[in-house]
């Protein structure tokens, strides 16, 4: 019963997203865009929950993972697709490309999940948070010096394919994959291994199993929006993929309540929609000692985005939407 | 010949001011066993800090005034540390320490943002003045400058004073006794606050200290400037065994020379990547650094 | 498997739960993001204003550069205001910033287009922002000029798009003609920043009209933007002997190479491009940086009464001499704004037509004629630096 009602959401989900699909020509393509890049920030939030929340294994190398899928799907669709293509007109068939270059993507970046999650298993804490930081600079590296798809002046020109459709029903799939998996008797296994290694090992979990799985699963997914985003913006740089993305990422996860997947959802929209809001508020100036200040509130975005941070771990540690009982200290 | 003396001569003077900041790092670490991912941050903000002291010396370069504004720095940054801690970190201390950690980067950004704010810092790079008069010295046709040599010197002096104040004084006991267990600490009548707040100012005072040199000898400075010491400074403090202090030395020195000899080949493009490569693989091989202790995890 | 109640654990009892202060804090964050999605009122009428839009870095790693231009942006504007305007209108100028980060220029040109209706847009000031932001004004049939992107390709990206500066190509054209014939220089090595693609883009050309002149490149070595230490790659180079180095990048890191490459006793001029301009680049590199050359779009020395005027002007109002940038930017803005006066509408079409039609259009950066790809002709001078000023050696024209 609940499976099946569980499915008819993911459903609906899919049925609403393309009904908004199709009105979408009528919407203000700035709305637009702030829209589809919240589904995407979605979709990195919740997966990155999976390998940090769930599973306890600290990551910072999830944008170098996005990276790999924007540019995989990327390259396909602006130098393959063409080729293939050129004889078949139609949505449909660019359609059906896109969705299996945004696939193709995810399995990039699952790929280098897979080497990432290797070190994973030797090291843990700050040595691991290190070595995946480490990755994800190693891959924008790579990228920054890969002429084919733009070096450092960036690849151009990549086809929009990036609709409501696609960014809110990957989401929902997304979403639903992750929950499911951590509800089901094999997913309780990250949660065991991030509890208590030891204690899991001990009762015969595979720690070392679930963690890559876990590595895997979130990088395919980060790969994914890595590839909505590239066809979003029609535009990739490899500075984009830097460790700040990464932490911007982490604090979603954190700021949602490890391991709690509403939360980190609705932090992630709250996260996406800070710069939307400063940027409405109007200038303020006044006179500081006879000097004119002109407060310009999207100048301070990142101040005030700092501020709120610090503030809502001050007063909400343990997530914005997590009731749990306060945990006691060296937890 | 002469090439490699001069590159190695290099890559020890990066590698002594990577050092230096790895020491305040570490320091932190090894008590409270979280990031302090603002450390670039008060970093940077020593090397301003000596900016607007300069003329405190007198405007001109010498030693005693280039100490005056040294000593000066270092305490304004320390208390600086110690208001951090009291208000970002203290409420936070029995909760995980990733939430901390957040809070760092937080406070980092803070720093930084805040500092780029015309009504602060501002945005374009300042020229960081001559506090010690320099001269260059020359051998077997590598060219080294004082000032290298002032890094170096007071990376070894801190190093011996840091490993005394933890070895051998009542504060250093009781810092050892909070890194080993606060709960048993506090019962044994070590006051935890004090502890903590002693070891941030002395980071903080550490940063500063690197910040100075660093804005020595590269003298353009903005508030920017700490983001990419402090992320090769973690790099180091983690490649030597995060929370040893001769570990963080070390650290600071093998990523300098790394650095440099990557710089030094045509991959000098790939520099940033491949330093990265090898500390993983460091890593891969001694998952706990260089000079680290693997601890046996108790059941 | 999946609950309802697992995907929002007692959503309704957390809400519930929570402190009113905290609610409080949370609904106005909605408020106002929500107010963000909604359509702003037009709070100044389109019949007494012309509003332009600008997009550029006033934060984080590339700031200074994006101020300098804003600031070069924001006093045009202000002069044509003062002098009556456009068509009898007023230039309302609309500043969003792209915090130097990849990914935001499409969002807030598109914001600048559908939500605040601007006419036209000028920026960015990097080539790889201005290639983002560019193919959504084309799009929309929003003409685009961009201040200091000098990548060839920011252009091509469709004719609505179009530059006050020069291109890579002409600038690296310049340099290595000046190495060649004035300096005789023969060995060159370069030093590129491999974090930008205005510093590759000048290396290759540089290097391109370098060997069909002649010459050889002894080595090529780089760096990432941001970085201090230049030690390593100048000892590579001092081993090769060569007679002068190019180093095209900005004065941020020119200033400390200069200072490094003395250090290190490195003798070979260096030679740079027009990201060198600025009074921080003797500031920085002190004595170190006598007897360096770079090519850039004016001279003081040869510079018309515009060009003093605006030197002056810019003085008094931010305390500090403008850059390169900031003549960019005051030169895009002069620019847009005289087509839109000869087009005599705000029609993106006909603004465009204007601009296309731009010929020796008197700017503070040199004579300004849009050539048939959108770029501007206009020369370029050598400069040297010579007891700490920038001394006039030769114009070369386009």
């Amino acid at each position: 019963m609940k499976a099946a009602r569980s499915k008819l959401i993911v459903l609906a989900t899919l049925a609403a997203s393309l009904g908004v699909s199709l009105i979408s020509s009528q919407l203000d393509p700035y709305f637009l865009d702030v829209v589809l890049g919240i589904g995407i920030n979605i979709i990195l939030a919740v997966s990155l929950n999976l390998i940090n929340g769930y599973t306890g294994q600290f990551s910072l190398g999830h944008a170098g993972f996005m990276a790999v899928g924007a540019y995989l799907s990327a390259a396909l669709t602006s130098f393959l697709a063409p080729r293939l293509l050129g004889a078949i007109p139609g949505i449909a068939a660019t359609q059906v490309f896109f969705f299996a270059a945004l696939l193709a993507g995810g399995l990039g970046a699952a790929l280098a999940g897979l080497l990432v999650g290797i070190p994973s298993l030797r090291l843990r804490g700050d040595y691991l948070a290190i070595v995946t930081l480490g990755f994800g600079e190693i891959i924008r590296v790579i990228f920054q010096n890969m002429e084919s798809v733009g070096g450092a002046s960036g690849l151009h020109n990549i086809p929009q394919h990036t609709s409501f459709f696609w960014t809110f029903g990957l989401a929902g799939v997304a979403v639903y994959v992750v929950v499911s998996l951590v509800n089901s008797t094999y997913g309780r296994g990250f949660i065991a291994v991030r509890d208590d290694e030891v204690a899991a090992a001990a009762v015969g979990i595979n720690p070392t199993r679930y963690k890559v799985t876990a590595f895997v699963l979130g990088a395919f997914w980060a790969g994914i929006a890595g590839g909505l985003y590239a066809h979003l913006k029609s535009s990739l740089n490899p500075t984009g993929f830097d460790f700040m993305r990464s932490i911007e990422i982490v604090i979603m996860v954190i700021l949602g309540g490890m391991g709690n997947t509403t939360g980190v959802i609705v932090a992630a929209v709250l996260l996406s929609l800070l710069p939307v809001g400063l940027r409405e508020l109007p200038t303020f100036t006044f006179n500081l000692a006879g000097n004119r200040i002109d407060l310009v509130w999207k100048e301070l975005q990142m101040v005030i985005y700092s501020l709120f941070i610090i503030a809502m771990m001050l007063l909400r540690p343990q997530g914005l939407f997590t009731w749990a009982p306060r945990k006691k200290a060296g937890e | 010949m002469t090439e490699a003396l001069q590159q190695l001569v290099n890559g020890l003077a990066l590698g002594s001011i990577y050092a230096l900041i790895a020491l305040g790092y570490t320091m932190v670490y090894g008590v409270l066993r979280f990031i302090n991912f603002a450390h670039g941050d008060v970093f940077m903000l020593g090397a301003f800090a000596a900016l607007f002291l300069y003329p405190l010396a007198g405007g001109q370069p010498s030693v005693g005034g280039a100490i005056l504004v040294l000593v000066l720095a270092m305490a304004i940054c320390a208390a600086i540390g110690i208001l951090i801690e009291r208000l970002a970190y203290r409420p936070l201390r029995d909760r995980p320490r990733l939430n901390v950690l957040i809070t760092a980067i937080g406070v980092s950004l803070l720093i930084e943002y805040g500092g780029q704010h015309q009504a602060m810092l501002g945005k374009d790079p300042r020229t960081f003045p001559d506090l010690l008069p320099a001269t260059q010295f020359s051998i077997g046709g590598a060219v080294f400058g004082s000032h290298q040599l002032v890094v170096l010197a007071l990376t070894l002096l801190l190093l011996i004073v840091l490993r005394f104040i933890v070895l051998k004084t009542r504060i250093g006991t009781a810092m050892r006794a909070v890194s080993f267990n606060p709960q048993a600490a506090a019962l044994m009548g070590v006051n935890i606050n004090v502890v903590v707040s002693f070891t941030f100012g002395l980071g903080s005072a550490l940063a500063a200290a690197g910040g100075i040199l660093y804005a020595m000898n590269y003298p353009s400075i903005e508030p920017l400037m700490g983001v990419m010491p402090g992320l090769k400074a973690f790099v180091a403090a983690v490649l030597g065994g995060i929370g040893n202090l001769p570990g963080a030395a070390l650290g600071g020195l093998v990523l300098g020379l790394i650095e440099t000899l990557v710089k030094a080949t045509r991959w000098s493009n790939y520099a940033d990547g491949i330093a990265f490569a090898v500390l993983i693989l460091i890593l891969l091989f001694r998952p706990a650094g260089l000079l680290g202790k693997t601890e046996v995890e108790k059941v | 498997m999946l609950k309802v109640e697992r995907l929002f654990p007692k959503f309704s009892e957390a809400l519930r739960l929570m402190k009113p202060t905290h609610n409080i804090a949370l609904a106005c964050l909605l408020a106002l993001s929500l107010a963000g999605c909604k359509k702003s009122d037009e709070n100044t009428s389109a019949a007494t204003t012309i509003k332009i839009g600008e997009y550029t870095s006033l934060t984080g790693k590339e700031a200074t550069f994006g101020t300098s231009s804003h600031n070069g942006t924001q006093q045009a504007i202000d002069e044509i205001n003062a002098a009556g305007g456009v068509l009898g209108k007023k230039l309302v100028l609309i500043t969003e910033d792209t915090q130097s980060k990849p990914g935001e220029p499409a969002t807030v040109v598109r914001k600048l287009i559908f939500r605040d209706k601007v006419v036209a847009i000028l920026g960015e000031v990097a080539s790889s922002r201005s290639l983002e932001g560019a193919p959504v004004c084309q799009q929309n049939k929003i003409p685009m000029v961009s201040p200091s992107s000098t990548n060839a390709k920011v252009t091509e990206m469709g004719d609505f798009i179009f530059r006050v500066c020069f291109i890579d190509p002409f600038q690296g054209t310049v340099m290595a003609n000046f190495a060649a014939k004035t300096l005789n220089a023969k060995r060159i090595a370069i030093f590129t920043d491999v974090k930008s693609d205005y510093s590759k883009g000048l290396a290759k050309f540089f290097k391109e009209r370098h060997l069909a002149n002649g010459g050889t490149i002894t080595a090529e070595q780089d760096y990432s933007g941001g970085d201090k230490d230049f030690k390593a790659q100048l000892t590579a180079i001092k081993a090769t002997n060569p007679d002068a180095v190019f180093v095209p990048g900005y004065y941020t890191e020119a200033g400390l190479i200069a200072q490094q490459a003395k250090q290190l006793d490195l003798k070979a001029p260096l030679l740079g491009g027009d990201g060198w301009e600025s009074s921080k680049l003797v500031e920085i590199g002190r004595e170190s940086m006598e007897g360096h050359y770079f090519s850039t779009h004016y001279a003081p020395e040869v510079a018309s009464p515009l060009s003093k005027a605006f030197v002056e002007n810019y003085k008094k109002r931010f305390n500090e001499t403008p850059d390169a940038l900031a003549a960019n930017g005051y030169d895009s803005a002069l620019l847009l704004a005289d087509a839109i006066k000869r087009a005599g509408s705000t029609d993106g079409q006909k603004i465009r037509d204007a601009l296309a039609a731009t010929k020796d259009f008197e700017a503070v950066a040199g004579k300004i004629t849009i050539n048939a790809k959108r770029d501007a002709d206009k020369s370029a001078v050598v400069l040297q630096v010579k007891d700490g000023k920038f001394k006039y050696l030769q114009t070369v024209a386009p």
